[in-house]
């Protein structure tokens, strides 16, 4: 399966959109630079950390920032100066986009699945990594991602973008994009599609983002993106439960004879982020 | 409150572990009268399920009083003296609306583990492993029942508690075999295992017309219950040839319908007992498929193999040609109880189902290791558990 390389969304006929090539995803610093950068910055670190003083620290810190800038091939620098070693003459080379596809049939008609979606503030109610979206006008929205455990959480933290819908059909689909200057770069698809013999709904998300952090970042989010899939699968079938049950399924809060877990006592609905990101983090 | 818990292959110990509370608004929390061990939690208690976690409770067919509703329990009350289906429901997903409720698409929080073995996710189940939701189980004081409306079903007054807590598991499931196998008036049916489920399978094979009911095992005491209470002729596959002994009893056809009630545990007295125990210890087969096999070769031609006994993974050298060119339908899956259990409790209640027999050891909690050995070595039917 590794090998085949045709992005589902073209099978679905969905996902023509790329996401931007803002912020961190680009690569404006030419690869002899990268390298000689990302020594140097090793040196001075390396250097400053043994000398341990106040100005010992400044010198680690500096060079630091080199080995990121050397490994990201991103430098906030170049970018704030306009300059671009990368390309001197061209945009700056895009990082290749992430896709992620998956799909969910869920047992309630198209207007009200549709419904609940585009009121977005409802998403964190079952997208549980995400703490915050919040509507600015009919098309623009505010997103907070907060990762809170594990690995990946050690790497991102908190991540903040601005979402702009493109295209908008009723009860029908959805396309939107994040605003220039997003962390993670990314845009995204959905689409509502009745179910043959009355199954109800099926929900088909396709999501694409650009790593943060140039070609090593790639790298590293190519190891992450399993979980990533798992995740929105996940966030899927939460919103499943919720439609058709009105619950979310859970056994987060329930007895058992592990000692780390008997303080437990009546948890709120919200608790089960926790679980839940624990298991993604399990995962990881 | 007491529970028996999990704690590593053939180790279980009742300890003591905080009480369940209501966590969704369709939850609601029982007080356990009775709860039942089953076949299916020695292939847990063995080892041959993985993603059970030391601490689990287990234990998944049970009866008890409703204590505590959630704030969306519509049907239920405080007090009703109800028995519950050990798989669970949403009620509102596509498979359930359907009835085909150990398929629900929403029971199980962990749907993403059997997903990646199976290719989707079965429904929930109690006391039955990570991989079917992770749930707390029944062998415990008190146990929070999710979809409460949906699982639980109130005991028509008069049926004792000792034969209703069969209508959770045993019962509905044995029924469920035998609705699968399309008994046709007349048919012979030969059903290989004599335990919870085969008994009932017997009775509710003749219930939907069954001409006769061939039971296979070869526990003394069990196939004496088949032939006495559950009412059909028998054979002990330690003595007898069973191909032979079904070809000639059915005039040289073979059985119409053959039910499997065994699943990955079988044993046999042959060697193909050891090539699959040998092949499931190096790890090469997951499930033993010796009855899977016979029943096979059994059956007649055009006949239908129903398959209601529990498998987990891969099984290995099943007579594929003889099943396509003789034509045989198969049918299988974990119970629909939720479909079955009404109208099995007025069977009960009318005398036409016989459940109660089965229950042949009660024990208090405490004595959970010492009831499962006992059960493992087949030396009773079943142990049931009295928590209170």
């Amino acid at each position: 399966m590794a090998n085949k390389k045709q992005p589902v969304s073209r099978v679905l006929g969905m996902g023509q959109i790329e996401p931007d090539v803002s912020g961190s995803s680009r690569i404006n610093v030419d690869d002899t630079e990268r390298i000689w950068s990302a020594a140097g910055g090793a040196l001075l670190a390396t250097y400053g950390l043994r000398r341990g003083s106040f100005s010992g620290l400044l010198l680690a810190t500096l060079g630091g920032f080199m080995v990121y800038r050397g490994a990201s091939g991103y430098c906030p620098m170049n970018q704030a100066l306009g300059r671009n070693t990368a390309e001197p003459n061209a945009e700056d080379k895009a990082v290749d986009s992430i896709e992620i596809a998956k799909s969910l049939t869920i047992n309630k008609p198209r207007e009200e699945v549709y419904a609940y979606w585009r009121q977005l503030e409802n998403l964190p109610r079952f997208m549980f990594h995400l703490s915050e979206v919040r509507q600015l006008d009919n098309k623009r929205s505010h997103w907070v991602a907060k990762l809170s455990d594990g690995l990946l959480a050690k790497t991102l933290g908190t991540v903040e973008w601005d979402a702009q819908i493109l295209e908008e059909v009723k009860n029908e689909r959805l396309v939107w994009k994040s605003v220039a200057d997003a962390r993670i770069d990314n845009a995204g698809e959905v689409s509502f599609v009745d179910a043959p013999n009355g199954q109800g709904t099926e929900v088909h998300a396709v999501i694409k983002y650009r790593p943060p952090a140039g070609q090593l970042g790639g790298a590293i989010m190519k190891l992450f993106n399993p979980a990533f899939e798992e995740m929105i699968k996940q966030d899927l079938r939460r919103f499943k439960q919720l439609l058709e049950t009105g619950e979310i399924t859970t056994i987060d809060g329930q007895p058992s004879g592990r000692k780390s877990e008997q303080q437990s006592g009546k948890k709120p609905v919200s608790e089960h982020a926790k679980a839940d990101e624990k298991h993604e983090s399990a995962m990881l | 409150m007491k529970a028996l818990c999990y704690n590593g292959v053939g180790d279980l110990r009742t300890e003591r572990v905080p009480d369940p509370t209501i966590i969704n608004p369709k939850d609601a929390i029982l007080r356990v009268i009775l709860s039942s061990v089953c076949g299916s939690d020695l292939h847990l208690l063995n080892g041959y399920v993985p993603t059970m976690r030391e601490g689990d409770i287990i234990g998944h067919e049970f009866m008890g009083e409703v204590i505590e509703i959630g704030s969306e329990v519509k049907k239920l009350k405080k007090g009703d003296r109800v028995v519950v289906c050990s798989i669970l429901g949403c009620g509102e997903c596509q498979y359930c609306q359907s009835t085909q409720w150990s398929l629900c698409d929403n029971s199980n929080p962990h749907a993403w583990i059997p997903e990646k073995a199976y290719g989707d996710s079965p429904a929930g189940i109690f006391g039955y492993s990570h991989a079917f939701g992770g749930y707390a189980g029944s062998h415990a004081d008190y146990i929070r029942v999710p979809y409460a409306d949906r699982g639980c079903f109130v005991i028509p007054e008069g049926l004792p508690d000792e034969a209703a807590v069969f209508a959770s598991d045993a019962l509905p499931t044995g029924f469920m075999a035998a609705d699968l196998a399309d008994i046709q008036p007349g048919n012979v049916v030969a059903i290989w295992g004599c335990g919870g489920v085969g008994q009932m399978a017997i009775q509710s094979a003749f219930l939907l017309g069954a001409s006769r009911v061939i039971a296979i095992d070869r526990e003394p005491d069990r196939l004496r219950m088949a032939k006495d209470i559950s009412g059909a002729e028998v054979l002990d596959f330690s003595k007898v040839d069973i191909q032979e002994a079904l070809r000639e009893m059915t005039g040289g056809r073979g059985p119409d319908r053959c039910i499997d009630c065994v699943g990955m545990e079988a044993v046999s007295e042959g060697l193909d007992y050891y090539y699959d125990k040998t092949k499931q210890f190096v790890r090469l087969e997951s499930d033993r498929p010796i009855v899977l096999r016979e029943a096979i070769m059994a059956c007649r031609k055009g006949g239908t193999v129903s398959i209601i006994g529990v498998y987990g993974g891969l099984v290995d050298s099943i007579p594929m040609g003889a099943a396509m060119n003789k034509a045989l339908t198969f049918r299988m899956g974990q119970q629909h109880g939720q479909r079955y259990i009404p109208r099995l409790l007025e069977h009960l209640q009318k005398g036409e189902l016989n459940s109660g027999f089965m229950l042949t050891h009660k024990m208090s909690l405490d004595e959970g290791m010492k009831g499962y050995d006992l059960f493992n070595k087949k030396e009773t039917m079943r142990v049931v558990f009295a928590p209170q």
